[in-house]
């Protein structure tokens, strides 16, 4: 059997497919930072809070952590919108990833949190500090240090969970590559000899994620050594 | 049309609740064995093979399982062959799984220490009986707490077989949510079963996890 893959006709809707990688560095972005701050108080009020606050978070936690992401993401694009809230596809991408991020940074931060020295905290509250300045200043900086590279792996699993955000058209790498496979179809019965589009674009869209995310990885673990020895 | 109850909609998720039990296991065992199988040529092969196997794991840890799951449905069509959903979904979750079954569990040999090796070498032990008799019995204590970890998201996992067209769990809440035009109910209820499956695996690990750190200690 003759197959040629013909990625000519993939690569001649680089436009797209950069987009595409914009949408996803961008929906990972803001993802990553806004999930780390629901994280960072998240882990807080598991550490400090109060006992019902504890509770709530709790169940958040293990909520998100135990349904798959396309689940959640289902469930506030097309579940909230009966219950009154009305989202673009990428309002509800970036709620579904911050939410997500969201808990199992709670669970890594709190790792680091719970890593801090008693001594730490006993010498800065002799130091009159108040509260949220023994934590801010004393237990987190440390702490986030600590656990750096568990983030680092988990913004990326977040990166690559992203590619589902293209089944409710949010247009990012996975759909950009879809896209094009359905603009160019042709159809297996009729071209079965052909080059057959969906292959080859879900090839390159692979490529490029796994280029992206291995560069993010370097640049973001090269920062947290840059830290650790600054 | 019929009317679709509360009763009704959780009925026809539990049917598809099978189906998402049913590749979790598929993959879950497929994945162990194959897993098994690298882990075993990364142990015995020289600097190629290892290489080679350790290219493979990057490979899938590195690339969404969604963009897996889309080249294993219209990647193997390309060849001539016709795959169902189902073959597409059982081999694409096979090989993720394996790749990081075979990981973790390389970690869990690489933590048995050199000493042991040697020690059973020198006891004239060939290679097999030297992983038979005295690593692996170690290395599988270590090994459980992360395997049993992993089931959680094998089983999450599955739920992107949907875009491929599988129905289990997911697919069936997106056709019963169409049909019912009640997909806050639908989604609830379809997060709901997924975490009643997957918080008692999660609790289980937690609770291994906690016994052998106990145990180490």
């Amino acid at each position: 059997m003759n197959i040629e893959f013909d990625f000519g006709a993939v690569l001649s809707e680089w436009p797209l497919l950069l987009r595409g990688v914009a949408w996803t560095i961008g929906l990972t972005a803001v993802g990553t930072v806004l999930g780390m701050i629901v994280g960072t108080f998240c882990a807080w009020a598991r550490a400090d809070g109060p006992k019902w606050l504890r509770a709530i978070v709790g169940t958040y936690v293990e909520l998100i952590r135990n349904t798959p992401f396309i689940v959640q993401l289902f469930f506030i694009f097309f579940g909230l919108p009966a219950a009154g809230v009305k989202l673009t596809p990428e309002v509800a991408s970036v709620i579904a990833m911050v939410l997500n991020l969201g808990a199992y940074s709670t669970e890594i931060i709190r790792a680091g949190i719970e890593a801090t020295p008693k001594g730490q905290i006993e010498a800065a509250v002799s130091l009159a500090l108040s509260k949220s300045q023994v934590f801010l200043r004393v237990v987190l900086p440390p702490a986030l240090k600590k656990v750096w590279p568990a983030m680092v792996s988990q913004i990326v699993i977040v990166m690559l969970g992203s590619a589902v955000c293209g089944q409710i058209s949010t247009e990012e790498l996975s759909y950009a590559a879809n896209l094009i496979q359905s603009r160019n179809f042709r159809l297996r019965g009729l071209h079965r000899r052909h080059a057959d589009l969906p292959g080859a674009v879900g090839g390159a869209a692979a490529a490029a994620r796994l280029g992206g995310a291995e560069v993010l990885l370097r640049a973001l673990s090269e920062h947290g050594h840059f830290h650790d020895h600054g | 049309m019929a009317d679709f109850s509360l009763w009704d909609i959780l009925r026809n998720l539990l049917l598809a609740l099978r189906w998402t039990v049913v590749l979790s296991l598929i993959a879950f065992i497929g994945g162990g064995i194959v897993g098994a199988l690298l882990l075993f040529l990364r142990l015995r092969g020289g600097k190629a093979i290892g290489r080679a196997v350790g290219l493979y794991v990057q490979l899938f840890q590195g690339t969404p399982l969604l963009m897996q799951l889309f080249l294993a449905y219209f990647g193997i069509a390309l060849f001539g062959v016709d795959v169902s959903a189902w073959t597409a979904a059982s081999v694409a979750l096979t090989l993720y799984t394996s790749a990081f079954l075979t990981e973790i569990w390389r970690g869990c040999v690489a933590s048995i220490p050199k000493g042991q090796w040697e020690a059973s070498g020198s006891l004239a032990l060939s290679f097999g009986e030297q992983l038979r008799h005295v690593i692996l019995p170690q290395a599988v204590k270590i090994a459980i707490a992360p395997t049993v970890g992993f089931l959680v998201q094998v089983i999450k996992g599955t739920a992107l077989a949907s875009v491929i067209g599988f129905v289990e769990l997911t697919k069936a809440g997106s056709m019963i949510s169409n049909a019912t035009f009640k997909p806050f109910v639908v989604f609830s209820c379809v997060a709901l079963l997924y975490f009643v499956l997957c918080f008692p695996v999660s609790l289980y690990a937690k609770n291994l996890e906690r016994k052998s750190h106990g145990r180490r200690a």
